[in-house]
């Protein structure tokens, strides 16, 4: 009866995922990124994944597990540095990488989640990335035509979810995942605290609960830094 | 000639009152360093912030507040976030004023190439070609020449581009150059640096106008 959406822990949020699938991987660098699903498609040792995340993780976190274990056969990401098993994949030839603007990786999730099957945009015009793309003049300036994405399961985390899928982002952990989340067949949202339905205000809600079919917390968030810049207590830089 | 700093500081000088500004990796980012006091300007950084801060004090990093470079950062009084789709639209939609980014080579009609070097891995284009198809205002930061003593500043880029026909000004340790009519036009040098050292250095067609000021 009614809205089943709460799963026990990852291993349960993620049944169904299967070798050869395509997922959304929410995340910027390592912030804001699903660790929990993402150590348990580790363990499920799930291959041949297409991926569409902004970044591939560094070599020992974030999706960078997943290539560690030889389990993704394409990346689809806007920037992908950081990370030498990526690199020697790539450049052997095990793993396919598609790489495209971060903006037009942004609004092709969009557009699935807005029901829209293509977009236009500016970005990639005269370069490779337009190779074998329609163009589309408007008002005297040509924009590439973009589909709109196509995931069997979106992952993403958020700061805080309710039992219905309602879910609100910490700061710019927020960043790709409220679009991601859109954009799923299947969305699957780990959040770092679960609430019961009614206790968020729902005026401060980023993703309605709509989007999101299951919902989870997180058993840990290492939460790690990719770049650990600060200032001194002294005054310098 | 001028270091990198000094770069910084001179395109500081583009930076007007009540700009929304983004800055890139590098020297960009150092352009920060030297906005003018009584300026006051709004920094994005495109994985979702407007209202960037300094970095934060030893002990209060907070890793879910980063910069677009993956560094831990801080906002200000005012600040406000916001998703990757809302991010590179008010980019596309040219509500941000300024650009100011690196590059490999600019050509003289204003193409840019700062992404890909074939033969050496490709980290991937990240939000470059979105904010140089849409930005109104460019200023690419970057040495005259590479390493091994090339010009930068050519007639074509020879790299894969990033965009075209979209840089309307650059900034190097030798001077300062407005992109218009198919040719660099010299504006300013540095103090050290003469007009023959210039021309020499510069790969692309390069105009010359009767009074060239020096990079103060």
């Amino acid at each position: 009866m009614g809205f089943n959406k709460v799963v026990k822990n990852a291993n349960e949020a993620c049944q169904g995922i299967e070798d050869g699938m395509t997922l959304m991987v929410g995340g910027f660098g390592l912030c804001g990124i699903p660790e929990n699903c993402i150590a348990e498609l580790v363990n499920k040792k799930v291959k041949e994944l297409t991926c569409i995340s902004n970044n591939a993780g560094v070599d020992d976190f974030g999706l960078g597990l997943l290539l560690q274990g030889k389990q993704v056969k394409k990346m689809i990401s806007s920037y992908v540095g950081e990370n030498a098993e990526f690199e020697r994949q790539m450049l052997s030839g095990e793993l396919e990488v598609e790489l495209i603007p971060q903006g037009t990786l942004a609004t092709r999730c969009m557009a699935a989640g807005y029901g829209m099957p293509a977009i236009y945009t500016p970005a990639g015009v005269g370069t490779e990335v337009a190779e074998g793309k329609e163009t589309r003049v408007f008002n005297g300036k040509t924009y590439l035509m973009e589909y709109a994405f196509d995931a069997d399961f979106a992952i993403v985390k958020a700061w805080k979810g309710d039992t219905l899928g309602n879910l609100i982002f910490r700061s710019t952990a927020r960043n790709f995942n409220p679009m991601m989340a859109m954009a799923g067949k299947i969305t699957i949202a780990e959040v770092e605290e679960l609430v019961p339905a009614g206790s968020l205000d729902p005026d401060q809600i980023h993703t309605p609960g709509i989007y999101v079919h299951r919902i989870f917390q997180g058993a840990k968030f290492e939460k790690r830094i990719e770049q650990r810049t600060t200032r001194k207590r002294d005054g310098s830089c | 000639m001028l270091d990198k700093n000094g770069i910084a500081k001179r395109i500081a000088k583009e930076v007007k009152d009540g700009m929304y500004v983004n800055l890139g990796i590098g020297i960009p980012t150092l352009v920060a360093n030297y906005v003018p006091e009584g300026i006051e300007v709004i920094l994005q950084s495109e994985n979702g912030l407007l209202g960037m801060g300094p970095f934060p004090w030893e002990g209060e990093e907070d890793a879910d507040l980063i910069n677009a470079g993956k560094q831990t950062v801080t906002t200000l009084p005012g600040s406000s976030i916001f998703d990757s789709a809302m991010s590179f639209g008010m980019i596309r939609a040219q509500k941000v004023d300024l650009t100011i980014l690196g590059a490999m080579e600019v050509s003289e009609n204003g193409d840019i190439a700062n992404w890909k070097v074939p033969g050496k891995m490709v980290k991937g284009m990240g939000g470059a070609m979105d904010l140089v198809a849409s930005a109104k205002n460019i200023i690419v930061a970057m040495q005259h020449c590479d390493k091994a003593g090339n010009s930068k500043l050519l007639p074509h880029c020879t790299l894969p581009l990033t965009g075209i026909h979209c840089i309307q000004k650059v900034v190097t340790d030798l001077g300062v150059f407005d992109i218009k009519d198919g040719a660099f036009h010299l504006v300013e040098r540095a103090a050290d640096v003469s007009i023959e050292e210039i021309q020499a250095k510069t790969a692309g067609k390069l105009v010359i106008p009767e009074a060239v000021g020096i990079v103060q």
